[in-house]
């Protein structure tokens, strides 16, 4: 069964930018591999709960206690753009 | 509203926790905080961070679910929303999805059309998002901004999301249920709940429908609505735009709405392009979470009393309706009550003074009440003086703000400012008998039958006394000796 | 006389507690073979000479002073480049986060240096783990030393070849979908997959959560524990660490085959396994059975389609992993202007490789409404199905083993442009990732190009004893001496 993906609203889902070509090209290869992972799709699973975790475990909590913070100048040096100690980004509306 | 129609309104209300440290990490909830000096790899989303989830918070969701009357899911999950937003630092939210950790509980609400049982569908975990600062010719506004700075530490703190059944009908409803949660989670403890600062913020759904019509009309989503005056303005405002439109013989556009408060309008945010998919799924850094029947049930007992339970308590002590809201919605008016009650204080009359004159007093010197001397014994003591008759009811408000003022004990005021009734029968005859004396036509008349002349008598004995008199003693006097 | 470099870890460390060299020693063989080397193989992408020179002469403070961390003590270890150093950049071999300095550790790389381990620097891989070649890093292929025209496997061909080739003691890596494994084989060294949830997560740039796991390099069954040993427990900083002790691993390295069922998984050496490597897997275990272990064979039905659901689970959780990467807090920002959104897109598009492309695209849309049910949901059913047949196998059989990689070495480039074959490569690794299961590949001979094979022994969750014990045998009974050409030539010597 051919599988028909609407790449370029996948990619913008994604935020990724890519040209025709390219969502052309990806969107070939992602059908093929999807056409392989359909085979999954023939087994059957009534009654079968699903697996996320391997390893049988609950919870995983820690208590509420405050710990150190980092030093803003070791990550804000990292950022490409900040200003007066925060991260900067373009306006976020469009024109 | 007009009639003929109807408005069905559900509200999500978010609930910052004041938990020590945040949801996932353990740095500290302090929004106030130099920008970013309350960030680490986990709500930064540095590469390679996990998240931890915070026991506290766990707790603090169930005590908020188990006062709105849900059932507690004994296995709930976390789940990742998934979305691209700047503030976003993973650019997905750990939230919950399909099992919540709290669903299908109930809250009733007083409104001015009497009470109304809200359903509540879940009460779900989730983390808060990073701060954004819009800067440009806009004043602060997203629209003209040409640039954001984003301060991440907000980012991580705990959020409870409380999502109503689209059970309010009226503005008012929706108000008074917002008020009403707003006390709960105070009394629980679990956040400071302020709506001006953003720790507890609304998202109201509204749509109309023509009365008797069993179909829901298209809703709107008006958001982050953060004042309870703006709630009911809100959905006020909804209700008339889309009867009006409909009338008009338009539709209403199922979109997300934001409330400006200076134009008191909702306005259509600019729509994006894609609608939202969230692609959820189970977030597989974090293990299920499990809320044992011991655990519950020691939550269940932890539980501080609730306002309602606490309103209905203060009525059945003799408080009436209103002054019994008020009271319960005030640690400070509440703890006097409790302590002048229990001192064996006139419940009713110690619940008026406080709501009454000693709110309107502190009104007045723009005074805190847990900034003054007052307490319960003081309110005790001043309610004895009244029901023995030692302090008329006018002197004993006199004497509440002195106290309230410092100037010392109800007594020992009342006795330095000379308010103290004369209540010696033998005192107040002398008086008596010295006016019947001097006003001899007057007796005459009442012993003819006419009544008129006895609060002309009454006066002068007052009078006579410097008003210090127990006027129920001197009437007794005056009745029984020209009556008699 | 033996080059220092070529030294196993448990020799270099009673060498080092006799006083016949020193930590500093060590470092210098280790970098004077990168030196040889790295220009042919390129297995590190940050080699931290002055970083490591500090820590050699810490450990060798220490031994002169008489403080003893344990057996890792100065030896040099090479760590792959997904996992947090704090000061040492790390990039996952990806542009996105080319230049990036960690403010903070992985919890693996803290327990290392806490025992005094000499960190030598940070090793090739597949962008963001995804692959298994080493070919796709943005910054050039690593080859395998034993051939290098050949891939080294991958994605953590940079630390199997740093260890093939001598240039580290021992080294990590990540193991999502036979990462670790699958080069170890491919390059003749020791690598395993422990179970999910022994070593912490935190700090490891995230593939897909709910599989990856680090885990060690080294050229012997013993050297392998000794690094498992150092990072392994418990961590309050990753929720699915698990919260029980760990034992010793090492009592089990002696003890011998006898009366261990080990059962030979009959999907993993049919259609599709080499002929070569199958025969080599064979007679490994012949040699098994008559060292007196009970051989028999196991059908895991739902293997074939392990794959599959691997490859949509695996993608869906990289394209939330992933989404952090956006331009704003860190990494590589496009200069192209525009609102945030382009802003993010942009940098995106330039800062991913292909095949992370790729896999961000599938996993978004196997997440997307009205598909998941269809993808990821039956995926996460079909690895219910793969930990069922698991379950049944481990009743009748103390471990399962098959061939680690269906081929040895394969040439750069063969299979670049598909990537269907590309991920076939994992067929034999892929079920324990599912199941969380710990898993070992001991090299146990050559094929007729004289390129490595590598033998997989699978064991139930926190099956670690089991799962050393007949690695141990195995080593023993192969005693796998050939070594990789370009760590031995003459071509290398000074
Ligand atoms: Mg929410
Ligand atoms: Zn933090």
């Amino acid at each position: 069964m051919p599988v028909d993906i609407d790449i370029a609203k996948v990619a913008k889902l994604a935020r990724i930018a890519l040209t025709d070509d390219e969502l052309d090209q990806y969107g070939h290869q992602l059908e093929d591999i999807l056409e392989h992972a359909e085979r999954v799709q023939a087994l059957p699973t009534e009654g079968i709960e699903p697996t996320s975790h391997p390893m049988p475990m609950v919870n995983g909590f820690r208590r509420d206690e405050v710990g150190e913070c980092l030093d803003p100048d070791s990550f804000l040096s990292q950022a490409p753009d900040t200003r007066d100690g925060q991260f900067r980004v373009p306006r976020i509306l469009g024109e | 509203m007009k009639p003929g129609w109807e408005a069905v309104i559900g509200v999500e209300t978010h609930v910052e926790l004041s938990t020590r440290s945040k949801m996932f990490c353990r740095c500290p909830v302090d929004v106030d905080a130099a920008p970013n000096t309350a960030c680490c790899p986990v709500c930064l989303a540095l590469p390679g961070a996990l998240p931890v989830p915070n026991e506290q918070a766990i707790e603090d969701i169930v005590k908020i679910g188990l006062a709105l009357d849900c059932a507690i899911n004994e296995r709930s999950l976390f789940y990742r929303k998934n979305y691209f937003y700047p503030d976003l630092p993973k650019n997905y939210q750990i939230s919950q999805y399909t099992f919540p950790v709290c669903e299908h509980g109930s809250i009733e609400i007083e409104a001015e059309d009497g009470p109304v049982t809200v359903g509540i569908t879940r009460v779900h975990m989730e983390e808060d998002t990073g701060k954004s600062t819009h800067v440009g010719d806009g004043g602060g506004r997203i629209h003209d901004a040409d640039h954001t700075l984003l301060d991440f530490n907000r980012a991580g703190v705990p959020l409870v999301e409380i999502v109503t059944e689209p059970d309010l009908r009226t503005p008012e409803q929706a108000r008074a249920y917002g008020s009403e949660l707003q006390r709960i989670v105070l009394a629980l403890g679990v956040s400071d709940a302020k709506l001006e600062a953003g720790s507890m913020r609304f998202d109201v759904n509204v749509s109309v429908r023509r009365t008797g019509d069993p179909e829901f009309g298209t809703r709107t989503e008006t958001k982050n609505v953060n004042s309870l005056r703006s709630l009911q303005r809100v959905v006020a405002f909804e209700i008339d735009r889309q009867v009006e439109l409909i009338e008009a013989g338009g539709s209403v556009t199922q979109e997300t709405r934001h409330w400006n408060e200076e134009t008191a309008q909702t306005a259509a945010m600019r729509s994006k392009e894609e609608s939202e998919d969230y692609r959820y799924f189970q977030d597989p850094d974090l293990l299920p979470l499990e809320v044992s029947e011991p655990w519950r049930d020691a939550i269940l007992a932890s539980l501080p009393e609730l306002p309602a339970d606490r309103r209905a308590r203060y009525v059945e002590a003799g408080a009436d309706a209103a002054a019994a809201e008020l009271l319960a919605d005030s640690r400070g008016l509440s703890s006097r009550f409790e302590e002048a009650v229990a001192a064996g204080a006139n419940a009713r009359t110690v619940a008026i003074w406080l709501t009454g004159d000693v709110v309107a007093h502190l009104r007045r010197i723009d005074g805190d009440i847990d900034a003054t001397v007052l307490s319960g014994d003081h309110l005790a003591e001043l309610s004895a003086m009244v029901e023995a008759g030692e302090l008329s009811s006018s002197a004993a408000k006199d004497v509440l703000t002195a106290t309230i003022d410092g100037e010392g004990s109800p007594r020992d005021i009342a006795e330095a400012k000379d308010l103290m009734q004369v209540s010696d029968v033998g005192e107040i005859e002398v008086a008596v008998d010295a006016v019947l004396a001097a006003n001899a036509d007057a007796v005459a008349k009442i012993a003819d039958g006419d009544m008129k002349p006895m609060g002309f008598l009454i006066g002068q004995v007052m009078r006579e006394t410097g008003g210090k008199a127990d006027p129920k003693v001197v009437q007794q006097l005056v009745r029984a000796k020209t009556q008699g | 006389m033996t080059d220092l470099a070529d030294l196993t870890i448990a020799r270099a460390a009673s060498g080092l507690r006799t006083g016949e060299f020193t930590a500093a020693d060590l470092l210098e063989a280790v970098m004077r073979r990168a030196t040889m080397t790295e220009a042919q193989l390129h297995a590190y992408l940050t080699l931290d000479h002055e970083g490591a020179a500090t820590a050699a002469e810490e450990a060798d403070r220490a031994f002169a002073a008489g403080q003893d961390h344990g057996l890792l003590q100065g030896i040099p270890i090479a760590l792959k480049d997904n996992m947090c150093t704090r000061g040492v950049e790390t990039t996952a071999s990806s542009k996105i986060l080319s230049g990036w300095v960690p403010p903070y550790d992985a919890t693996a790389v803290a327990r290392l240096r806490a025992a005094g381990a000499v960190i030598t620097g940070k090793t090739n891989m597949d962008e963001f783990a995804m692959g298994s070649s080493t070919e796709n890093s943005a910054f050039g292929e690593t080859r395998n030393p034993w051939d290098t025209d050949r891939v080294p496997g991958g994605s953590s061909g940079g630390s199997a070849v740093a260890v093939a080739a001598g240039s580290a003691f021992g080294a990590f890596g990540s193991d999502t979908g036979g990462s670790i494994r699958q080069p170890a084989a491919l390059t003749g060294v020791v690598g395993m997959k422990p179970t999910y949830g022994l070593v912490s997560r935190y700090g490891l740039i995230a593939f897909a959560s709910s599989l990856d796991q680090i885990g060690p390099f080294a050229r012997t069954v013993e050297d392998v524990v000794l690094l498992l040993e150092a990072v392994a427990g418990f961590d309050a900083l990753d929720s699915t660490s698990i919260d029980e002790p760990t034992p010793g691993f090492g009592d089990a390295l002696r003890t011998g085959v006898e009366g261990v069922r080990v059962g030979v998984v009959t999907e993993l050496m049919g259609e599709g396994i080499d002929p070569e490597v199958r025969a080599a897997v064979q007679a490994t275990v012949d040699r098994l059975a008559d060292a007196g272990a009970a051989v028999g064979e196991v059908s895991l039905p739902s293997s074939e389609h392990a794959l599959s659901a691997y490859y949509l689970i695996a993608p869906a959780e990289c394209s939330s992993n992933l989404a952090r990467f956006d331009g704003v807090r860190y990494g590589h920002r496009s200069s192209i202007e525009g609102t945030t959104e382009d802003m993010m897109s942009h940098s995106r598009a330039e800062g991913f490789g292909p095949e992370v492309i790729r896999r961000i695209l599938l996993g978004t849309y196997a997440l997307s409404a009205g598909y998941y049910d269809a993808f990821y949901g039956q995926a996460q059913k079909v690895r219910t199905l793969v930990r069922r047949d698991f379950e049944e196998a481990y009743a009748d059989y103390d471990v399962l083993v098959s061939p680690t990689s269906p081929t040895t070495a394969f040439p750069v480039g063969e299979r670049a442009q598909d990537p269907l074959a590309m991920y076939l490569s994992d067929v034999c690794t892929i079920p324990s990732n599912l199941s969380g299961d710990p898993s070992i590949s001991v090299p146990v001979g050559v094929d007729a190009d004289g390129l490595p094979v590598g033998f997989q022994i699978m064991a139930p969750a926190l099956g670690e004893q089991v799962l050393f014990q007949v690695a141990a045998e195995v080593e023993r009974l192969v005693d796998f001496q050939d070594r990789a050409r370009l760590a031995t030539s003459d071509e290398v010597k000074p």
